[in-house]
């Protein structure tokens, strides 16, 4: 529990988090424990403390960051040239073909090839969180 | 019987009896909600398309294309490109943190009592105006194709069988009614888009050569010939206010960071056994969505030119762009074929309001009535679950009536445009800073969501899809509100998405809440590693 910095004068809201547990007699099967039964389910603090872990956060932030970043600048490209500069998008490329629906065509192969490209490295990750909780005597889905 | 009302029955036929075997099979929360988390990667990516897939999407832009050209085509590359956000940012975290409901998440870190009871309000909401906009649709269709089946009787029919599919058949049974749904309007696109071609001998520039010139009446009778691939025709900035370029962005805004906030797409994410089907189904879905998409052109740009929109006209006699797509077939398929595709439009609308409806339900079960309510406990076992059955009765019922009261004359457009900014302004903004940011707490979570709600709410009402002077003569489609529309945008998301994150993040600075803070590390623990999610249940 972190204890807020006396200096800071804003009031604390909420209380400790309540989740409780759904109601039944007896242990309760997987799929119904909520946050409070597994609080004690594994040293969070320690897996997040780990070289490895802290490791795996970056190298998710160095693909996803900069991958939004793309497609949000690449779709609404399309949007913005069709609205207000509506004379390069009507130039034709390929008999009647023009600009702005090759630009538009591109935007699926876009996805596409980021959507496969985010697997082969997301597969990447799935190996070094296994390794990372492995360390830890867990598994995924445990 | 005519052959579209056979192929009709034959389906319902068909799902009902999966809805038989899927209520034989399920027993308990998980199978109920979130089909025993059981569902395969590829399954789930159909499902996930036939979820999405709309008749607003089929119909819908079809014919936008058919009338608009270009411009009804920008829609499709939003649809799609939208799927990224889900992928690279929503998908994973949320499979390995919750349980059923995107309020799952929140409630890990935040105080979830006032987090959900707020979660659950934004997903109603969003789920609620999405199905009566797609009710209304049925209703609309039937009485374009079969003139002899009244409104009333078609948005009922409707009503009664998505509440059958899902107060029996659960998630199981909404999955494969998507998955069917999915493949028959994937073969009859792809059959209609080779019909299209062979007109053009197969060859991609006659087909293009021939969209350089079409030729048709404007509704003022002008007669006009407009190149179709060019961009303007619908959101030029010469076109009516000369916001139709800012609108364009504004509804892209909305489809991009909405998607990846609709409760119907993100519940289906519990259904697979962890986070890597998760990320398998969306790239299945992209592929399918994509593909779908882009026939659209041969839909839309075929029916403009093969058939011209001066003669897509419906069984009333008026004009009508959704007719595009089943007059198409009818024309270059022959009545059998007509009828597929009439019974594959039912089809769709049938898998969505199903899909809409267990989200609903689910969302008022686990996040308002156990977990509000009654403080996170079930009274009885299996309470949730008949909760969540009684629910989607009354979901189904409210929105049949609401329906029937709406008429099938009124213009629905903007209860889809509301749908997908709620879900962007109010469902998005907080599941991204719930999962990224440590300092995020329940007054943000519940400030965001408010405003989220209340500023997409309200621009839509001052917004020319509500507001408008009509003529006179005008008695289908008119305006509610017989004023000048105040926001000249008819898609609120430039304005409501800053103004939801706004709120949540003023709300979060405004309090501290140390138990949110202490917790973020177990969350970002769960989100990248998996750990403690939970798995396929064992039968």
């Amino acid at each position: 529990m972190i204890s807020p910095d006396p200096a800071d004068l804003t009031p604390v809201s909420g209380a400790a988090t309540d989740v409780a547990p759904l109601g039944r007699a007896g242990d309760k099967p997987s799929h119904e424990r909520t946050g409070v039964d597994e609080m004690g389910l594994a040293d969070w603090d320690a897996i997040a403390a780990t070289r490895e872990f802290k490791e795996l956060l970056r190298s998710k932030a160095r693909f996803i960051v900069p991958a939004t970043i793309f497609f949000v600048l690449y779709y609404f490209a399309l949007p913005v040239l069709v609205g207000y500069a509506p004379e390069l998008m009507a130039r034709k490329v390929w008999g009647n073909l023009n600009i702005a629906y090759v630009f538009a065509l591109s935007q699926f192969f876009m996805a596409w090839a980021l959507a496969i490209i985010y697997v082969g490295v997301a597969m990447g990750w799935d190996r070094r969180a296994e390794a990372i909780l492995a360390r830890f005597g867990k598994k995924s889905g445990q | 019987m005519t052959p579209a009302l056979g192929m009709f029955l034959a389906f319902v036929a068909f799902t009902l009896v999966i809805t038989y075997f899927s209520a034989r099979k399920t027993s308990g929360a998980s199978s109920y909600f979130a089909a025993g988390r059981r569902i395969t990667g590829w399954q789930n990516g159909l499902a996930v398309a036939g979820d999405y897939m709309s008749a607003a999407s089929f119909l819908g832009i079809s014919g936008m294309i058919a009338f608009s050209g270009y411009d009804g085509f920008m829609y499709s590359v939003g649809w799609l490109v939208a799927y990224l956000t889900v992928l690279l940012i929503v998908a994973e975290p949320l499979r390995n943190a919750g349980k059923y409901t995107m309020a799952d998440v929140l409630a890990y870190r935040l105080s979830p009592r006032p987090v959900r009871a707020m979660a659950s309000l934004s997903t109603l909401t969003v789920s609620t105006f999405y199905m009566v906009a797609q009710m209304v649709g049925a209703g609309t269709l039937v009485k374009l194709l079969m003139p002899g089946i009244s409104y009333e009787v078609a948005v009922c029919g409707v009503g009664v069988l998505m509440i059958v599919y899902v107060v029996f058949g659960g998630m199981l049974a909404t999955t494969w009614v998507q998955i069917i749904k999915a493949i028959l309007l994937m073969s009859g696109s792809i059959f209609l888009s080779v019909l299209v071609m062979r007109q053009f001998d197969y060859s991609f520039t006659k087909f293009f050569d021939a969209l350089g010139h079409v030729t048709f009446h404007t509704k003022t009778g002008e007669l006009v010939t407009r190149d179709f691939l060019q961009p303007g025709l619908k959101y030029g900035a010469q076109i009516g206010n000369g916001y139709g370029p800012l609108d364009l962005i504004s509804l892209g805004l909305a489809l991009v960071f909405g998607t990846a906030g609709l409760p119907h797409v993100l519940v289906r994410f519990y259904t697979v056994p962890d986070a890597k089907t998760a990320r398998a189904s969306v790239v299945w879905a992209m592929v399918i969505i994509g593909l779908f998409y882009i026939m659209t052109t041969f839909l839309g740009f075929g029916a403009a030119t093969i058939l011209n929109p001066d003669n897509i006209i419906d069984a009333l006699g008026k004009s009508n762009p959704n007719a595009s797509a089943p007059l198409l077939a009818q024309k270059l398929g022959g009545e059998v074929f007509f009828a597929f595709i009439s019974a594959v439009a039912f089809a769709t609308i049938l898998a969505v309001v199903a899909g809409l409806t267990i989200s609903a339900s689910t969302s008022f079960a686990h996040d308002f009535f156990t977990n509000v309510i009654h403080h996170g406990k079930e009274q009885k076992p299996g309470e949730e679950v008949r909760v969540a059955r009684i629910t989607a009765f009354v979901v189904g019922a409210i929105s049949i009536a609401i329906a029937i009261v709406l008429g099938s004359g009124v213009n629905v457009a903007f209860l889809v445009a509301l749908a997908f900014a709620v879900a962007a302004s109010a469902n998005l903004p907080v599941i991204v800073l719930s999962i990224f940011w440590k300092r995020f707490n329940t007054v943000g979570a519940c400030a965001g969501l408010g405003t989220g709600l209340v500023s997409s709410i309200v621009l839509i009402l001052i917004s020319p899809s509500v507001m408008g002077i009509d003529p006179e003569t005008l008695t289908t489609g008119r305006h509610f509100i017989q004023m000048a529309p105040i926001f000249p945008l008819e898609n609120p998301g430039i304005l409501s998405i800053p103004l939801g994150f706004l709120g949540a993040i003023i709300g979060t600075l405004m309090t501290r809440e140390p138990s949110a803070e202490a917790r973020f590390t177990e969350l970002t623990v769960r989100a990248n590693t998996g750990l403690g999610a939970e798995g396929a249940s064992e039968h």
